[in-house]
């Protein structure tokens, strides 16, 4: 099999130095490391990080293939620097039993630009009445650990102690869209000035909170795991620092336009903010960039969500919620989170700052732990798979939408310059992305 | 002047103060025998009107012929917009057919603003979703003005339903722009989240509001709000809300009743007040005609 052997990088940040690979394994790091035939990558000054992860990625396939589809949505996570990405499994089939996670599972692997880790549905259809097949799901080839309805919230009670139960006999793990749908009927927005101003009908904080609260309780009670999606207030940041004080198994992810964007941006009606959770606040940005720094909050998720030009191009209330994500993830990371002397004073100022490691721990490491994929989110050393990324801090881009590899282009970041590019990425030893360009 | 009127935040103190001005000359028209003026031939204002409101289309179809205007009524029913038809898609058929205007009505809040970055002409939102509707509310304060001389520092109470209101939302505005003091009477249900943040002040009781008031505002309730638990029923919300005959007798003697229609006599306001001589509900819909005039004439009066 090939070799590659990067020259001048930084792993991590820290001193440039040369990394070999050879068979898909990280074979030496070391300053003047070489391997006989290996095809050198010229990566002076790039850092290098462990392939990112992103555990909550809408893949659209089967069903919405006009949105997007495992291949073209793996092209984008590949370049945005991720190796393996979980695919949500709110489908057209609902990926609810063996058959549609492995379907998923197999196309990922097949288009080869990234590991595609299916996450089952918690209920037939995401109907939320009734327990879908998870231990057939976890015992099927797409292994899968992750659960979750996500679009919608397993609201009721019972049925969610059940699911949490229930995958404690496979060390599954529930992940809950936290929004309670009585309080949401209808909702187009934050519910605050904004959406007063603008005659939008709210989506209030407590909708997000109210459930998190439950589900903490819930899962200390049955000492089961408990993943959140997307935390998009200050409330409940306070809710989690409060359960992992307490001991209980909890984590949670924030979007990266949770990190940046504000509800202001609904003042145009222009629903390529329209997402769900809703855009809040500064406050709730603030909240939620200093959950990240502490820790409070686990990691970074894109909930990469194509939708269709007719989707959106339209008026607001009756536009689909999502946005794109996988490109623009790290860099709009890297803008709101990393400590500014690291990228050239290139990120906005702040308190909450993280550092290369951090980046890696929030957008790689942990995420893999959480979906427990063994391969990924392991920093580039000799003997570990060869999953990894490289950036370069130096530089800026602007969104522009020519550079989308998804089907669709609703980007709510279009015309915004945001600091670091992926230069490569390798999946198990094998080039996904080189010079910024995808390779299949 | 503007380019659309899609908000009352649009206007200032100065341009807004300009239509109402504009408008009592445009009245004056509508007393002669022929009631035209030239000044819009050979423009095209078209009325897209989504939702079904004979009161506003027609208002906005009288004043556009009343400045010779060629007027299109492309209402929802039996066109492509009811086969679903993108807004996108119509708004790309209006710019084709050459409109200079479009006076849209729409169930959505922002269809207005999407639609003016698809045309080119000049768009006046005539009532989207629960978000504004600009012209009532200068017709609103035409009216007022009218009728009590000025809108600096006026007491008025706008009484009802304000969180599904457009007209609320337009009337705050305006009159904020243009002096008076507003003053907003409501269930706290009816209220939005935010609504401290708007240039008004707020009570939940009517009856420590009436004695102190020159205008007050009576919104359209919906008797369905019940069934979501806005309120427990028509009568209990009649009862605290309701603008019955004893609650009039209390307002001072000035004081003007004010409803854009349409009305549900019992709930929000009894048919005898509705008949009243402080009643300016027929007069609000002549004022329209009139304001719609200065609007589509300062909006396209300026363009050749
Ligand atoms: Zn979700």
């Amino acid at each position: 099999m090939s070799s590659f052997v990067l020259t001048g990088a930084r792993i991590l940040g820290a001193a440039k130095t040369d990394i070999v690979i050879t068979d898909g394994v990280v074979a030496e790091v070391a300053p003047g490391a070489s391997a006989p035939g290996a095809t050198r990558i010229d990566a002076d000054g790039l850092v290098a990080l462990p392939g990112l992860v992103d555990l909550h990625t809408h893949l659209r396939e089967p069903g919405r293939e006009d949105a997007e589809t495992v291949e073209s949505g793996s092209r984008a996570a590949a370049l945005g620097g991720y190796t393996a990405v979980c695919a949500m499994a709110n489908t057209d089939p609902v990926a609810d039993t063996a058959g549609v996670v492995e379907q998923v599972y197999r196309l990922g692997r097949d288009a080869g630009l990234a590991h595609v880790q299916p996450i089952g549905a918690v209920t037939v259809g995401l109907a939320g009445e009734r327990l879908a097949e998870l231990g057939a799901m976890a015992d099927s080839a797409a292994a899968v650990r992750i659960f979750s309805d996500d679009g919608h919230c397993v609201s009721d009670p019972r049925l969610m102690r059940r699911a949490l139960e229930y995958v404690k006999a496979f060390d599954g793990v529930i992940a809950q869209h936290a929004e309670e749908p009585r309080l949401t009927a209808g909702a187009q927005m934050h519910e605050g000035e904004w959406s007063a101003r603008l005659g939008l009908t709210g989506w209030p904080a407590v909708a997000e909170e109210a459930i998190i609260a439950r589900d903490v309780l819930l899962a200390e009670h049955v000492g089961a795991r408990l993943h959140i999606c997307h935390v998009s207030t200050a409330g409940s940041v306070e809710i989690l620092r409060w359960a992992k004080a307490r001991g209980i198994r909890v984590t949670a992810e924030v979007t990266p336009h949770h990190l940046l964007l504000t509800d202001a941006l609904a003042e145009s009606y222009d629903p390529v903010f329209k997402v769900n959770p809703p855009l809040r606040t500064d406050a709730d940005v603030a909240a939620l960039r200093a959950a990240l720094a502490d820790g409070v909050v686990d990691v970074v998720a894109t909930d990469h969500a194509p939708h269709t030009v007719e989707d959106k191009e339209c008026e607001w209330p009756y536009a689909r919620p999502g946005m794109l994500g996988l490109q623009t993830a790290l860099p709009v990371v890297l803008h709101t989170m990393l400590d500014p002397a690291l990228l050239d004073g290139g990120g906005e100022p702040g308190p909450a700052r993280l550092d290369w490691d951090g980046v890696a721990e929030r957008m790689s490491r942990r995420p893999a732990r959480i979906a427990g994929l063994a391969g990924h989110g392991r920093d580039p050393a000799p003997g570990v798979p060869a999953n990894l990324t490289l950036v370069d801090p130096a530089a800026r881009v602007t969104v522009d939408g020519g550079e989308i590899a998804s089907r669709s282009r609703n980007t709510p970041y279009a015309g915004r310059t945001l600091p670091g590019r992926v230069v490569a990425t390798f999946l198990a030893g094998a080039p996904t992305v080189l010079d910024g360009k995808a390779q299949r | 002047m503007i380019t659309h009127l899609l908000s009352a935040a649009d206007l200032d103190r100065s341009t807004a103060t300009l239509v109402l001005d504009t408008a009592t000359e445009m009245a004056t028209v509508a007393g002669r025998e022929v009631k035209k003026l030239p000044t819009l031939r050979g423009r095209t204002v078209v009325n897209l009107f989504y939702e079904d409101s004979t009161r506003t289309r027609t208002s906005f179809e009288v004043a556009a012929k009343r400045l010779s205007a060629d007027v299109i009524n492309f209402s929802a029913k039996g066109s492509s917009v009811s086969k679903g038809e993108s807004l996108k898609d119509t708004a790309l058929t209006l710019q084709a057919m050459g409109a200079d205007a479009v006076v849209i009505r729409h169930s959505a809040s922002g269809a207005p603003h999407r639609l003016a970055r698809w045309v080119d002409g000049s768009v006046v939102n005539a009532g989207d979703g629960t978000h504004e509707h600009p012209t009532q509310a200068l017709l609103d304060a035409y009216t007022m003005r009218s009728r009590l001389g000025t809108l600096e520092g006026l007491r008025v109470a706008i009484v009802g339903d304000v969180l599904h209101s457009r007209v609320a939302r337009s009337n705050v505005l305006l009159l904020a722009t243009l002096g008076a003091k507003v003053t907003l009477v409501s269930p706290p249900t009816l209220l939005p989240v935010g609504v401290g943040a708007w240039p008004c002040a707020v009570s939940y009781d009517l009856d420590a509001v009436l004695g102190d008031v020159d205008v007050v505002m009576m919104l359209r309730v919906q008797r369905e709000r019940m069934n979501d638990s806005y309120f427990p029923s028509a009568r209990e919300y009649a009862r605290r809300y309701g603008l019955d005959v004893a609650r009039a007798a209390r307002l001072p003697e000035h004081a003007i009743v004010m409803h854009p229609g349409p009305m549900n006599r019992g709930m929000e306001i009894a048919p005898e007040v509705a008949d009243s001589a402080r009643a300016t509900i027929v007069e609000q819909v002549a004022n329209g005609v009139s304001v719609r005039m200065a609007v589509l004439y300062l909006l396209l009066g300026g363009k050749s």
